[in-house]
């Protein structure tokens, strides 16, 4: 008896809904083995990643402040991915629109005009736009690989920023620590309520609108759909393929971008060698985590930003490393890839070879 | 110190830095002729540098942490292939999902060892060859994985150009229905295919862990599993240019360094982007030649082998 893969004659409704949640049970199956191979009960463990951080006002914030960049990000990889080119180097989009965004409150700093966070917003969008351009004119131009060169630029865009905070855009008077001089308020993301949730998620939740709209309503949004699927038919229909690619990645570099300017003006309000626990990279599982729907993006990106939080209350309250945060994470996007598989195929029994036959003569 | 004997002292530290982008890339090498594009050689590569710390800490032996890195390699790349081989998922987006679970996987083990101080692997003086002046010390007196890199390098050669099993794989890399209708099974080359590239994967991590700099920090492979994956590309597929391409780049993160210690006014920063840099640029040029890239690219690469019985 072996177990065989047959091709469903078309994708799957129900599994396309379905398999996301098996990949989510199956990580925290393996999730609690985990914990209990490292002397933790697992049900205590889970309840600090997944539950407590729930049970407060503040962490629900904190969840939401670490949400939106994920989800912002992810809406851009979605267009891209949906178009099948391959940027994964979002995380450099995301540092580069915010060195770009913190132009202003760095160097020209006593602009204070009610213009100046438009003009930060617009410039965080551009400068991460600036850096996917790159990986997209050299695929466009010469056919070079955009996975390698988007993430090398990744490093590189990491670097830029290390030397910016360290030598010409360090504080003046911040006694030599690498990090910038602290934003002015009128440089700073306005607040919603009273803690540190600030406009971005708005950002977030406006990005998922317009992208749901664009892909679902428009021709833009086929285009990018048969040109990912079936490039050969967009190529008949007379879509452009290099159309496409440079979409995708203005799209998503201008997303990452727009997410980095938030985070440093609405977040950490200056820049520091570290900005980013790795969203861009986690923004990849955000948007496969979502099937590359905006709106599944947006509930995957909350359960990503509770991953982060889980891991620190856990950290506090059990004294559990917080580097099980990224081993949750890479776990849940492997399951995620291998339950995509139900949406394709049926799972067969073959008991025996005549039964394949017989099955045949059918 | 005399010019002979610094020039002898940079190539020495060249090598050294080649070799563990030498080991992971002839491995992806064989993964891509097979038909498999596998972005996860950082991840298998960071996971095997510390099950190699690891091991050689609780042992004592380099020895025993080689092998335990090479197994893990391999572990790594069974659930690339479980995924990508049975499963049919994505490769690009599996290979990443490698990479981001070998990263969080090796954070978490590699906790206990951060600060600790490494076994480091010795060298071995192969005799006579050694004593040769300038070449010997250069050559012939290298840790095992130094001489594993030319052996490997050699043995790939042989195998993939100049044996049958090298065609086998070959056909199912560039055309897997010819090759499955002649009766090879090409989901078997490919998962052997695959565990050989997490084998050297592996290999790659233990020689960071164990010689590069014998001790655990937390992301130390800095991207060489990427610069790794687009050595393949630039060697296009060519074992004695991937050997080139490894030592080019050797040289290049390794004269920033020295350029550094010179007192050459650029900034660290700027220097240390180096090597990721060129790597943009070598890609550049190479896909800018498109008959090279077409003629060697496995053209199969990157697809998923559905058997239609």
């Amino acid at each position: 008896m072996r177990i065989e893969l047959e091709k469903r004659a078309e994708h799957s409704q129900l599994m396309t809904v379905v398999s996301p949640l098996i990949a989510i049970g199956l990580t925290l199956v393996c999730g609690s083995i985990l914990f209990v191979s490292m002397g933790y009960n697992p049900i205590d463990a889970l309840y600090a990643y997944f539950i407590e951080p729930l049970t407060t006002s503040w962490s629900i914030e904190e969840l939401l402040v670490k949400a939106g960049p994920l989800v912002l990000i992810a809406v851009g990889l979605s267009v891209c991915f949906l178009s099948n080119s391959w940027n994964i180097g979002a995380e450099g989009q995301f540092t580069m629109g915010a060195l770009a965004g913190s132009i202003i409150p760095v160097l020209f700093y006593d602009f204070t005009s009610p213009l100046a966070l438009p003009l930060m917003v617009l410039m965080g969008i551009l400068g991460g736009m600036a850096w996917a351009s790159i990986p997209a004119f050299l695929k466009v131009r010469f056919g070079t690989n955009e996975i390698l060169t988007s993430l090398m630029l990744v490093y590189i865009a990491q670097y830029i920023l290390d030397f910016l905070v360290r030598g010409p855009w360090r504080d003046p008077e911040g006694f030599n620590f690498p990090e910038s001089r602290i934003f002015d308020a009128a440089h700073v993301l306005p607040k919603i309520g009273e803690g540190r949730l600030h406009i971005g998620m708005i950002f977030a939740i406006l990005a998922v609108l317009v992208v749901w709209w664009m892909l679902s309503r428009t021709l833009k949004g086929f285009e990018i759909k048969v040109m990912g699927e079936t490039p050969r038919a967009g190529r008949f229909a007379g879509f452009s393929s290099n159309g496409v690619v440079w979409f995708g990645f203005l799209v998503s570099g201008g997303l990452a971008g727009l997410a980095g300017m938030a985070e440093v003006s609405g977040s950490i309000e200056q820049l520091t060698p570290v900005i980013s626990p790795g969203y861009g990279f986690t923004a990849i599982i955000v948007a496969f985590l979502g099937r590359l729907n905006p709106i599944g993006i947006l509930f995957a990106g909350l359960l990503l930003g509770l991953s982060y939080i889980g891991g620190e209350s856990a950290q506090v309250s059990l004294g559990l490393t917080d580097k099980v945060t990224r081993v949750f994470q890479g776990m849940l996007l492997f399951f995620v890839l291998a339950c995509d598989t139900l949406i394709l195929y049926r799972f067969k029994i073959a008991s025996s070879v005549k039964n394949m036959k017989e099955a045949g003569n059918v | 110190m005399s010019d002979l004997s610094m020039i002898e002292a940079v190539l020495l530290t060249i090598i050294t830095a080649s070799t563990p982008l030498l080991l992971a890339a002839i491995g992806e090498l064989v993964v891509e002729r097979s038909g498999v594009l596998n972005l996860g050689v950082e991840g298998m590569m960071i996971v095997g540098a510390v099950m190699g710390f690891a091991a050689t800490q609780a042992t004592g032996s380099p020895y025993i942490g080689i092998v335990a890195a090479m197994i893990s390699g391999v572990a790594m790349s069974l659930l690339f292939g479980f995924l990508t081989l049975n499963l049919m998922a994505n490769q690009v987006a599996t290979g990443l999902a490698l990479t981001i679970l070998g990263l969080g996987l090796s954070g978490m083990v590699g906790e206990a060892f951060i600060g600790q101080p490494g076994i480091s692997l010795k060298p071995i003086a192969i005799p006579v060859l050694s004593g040769i002046p300038f070449i010997g010390p250069l050559l012939f007196n290298q840790d095992v994985l130094v001489y594993a890199s030319y052996g490997l390098v050699i043995a790939v050669y042989f195998v993939l150009f100049r044996s049958r099993t090298g065609l086998i794989i070959r056909a199912v890399g560039d055309n897997h229905g010819s090759a499955h209708s002649l009766g090879y099974s090409v989901i078997q080359v490919r998962y052997l295919a695959v565990m050989f590239g997490g084998a050297c994967s592996g290999l790659a991590g233990a020689y960071l862990s164990l010689i590069y700099t014998p001790q655990w920090v937390e992301g130390m492979t800095a991207g060489r599993g990427w610069i790794a994956l687009a050595l393949v590309v630039f060697a296009s597929w060519r074992p004695a240019r991937v050997l080139i391409g490894a030592y080019l780049f050797g040289a290049v993160s390794i004269l920033q360094f020295h350029a550094q210690a010179a007192g050459i006014g650029l900034p660290t920063q700027l220097m240390s982007a180096l090597p990721y840099l060129a790597t943009i640029i070598v890609l550049i040029m190479i896909s800018r030649n498109k008959t090279l890239a077409k003629v060697n690219t496995p053209a199969c690469l990157g697809k998923p082998f559905v058997p239609d019985r």
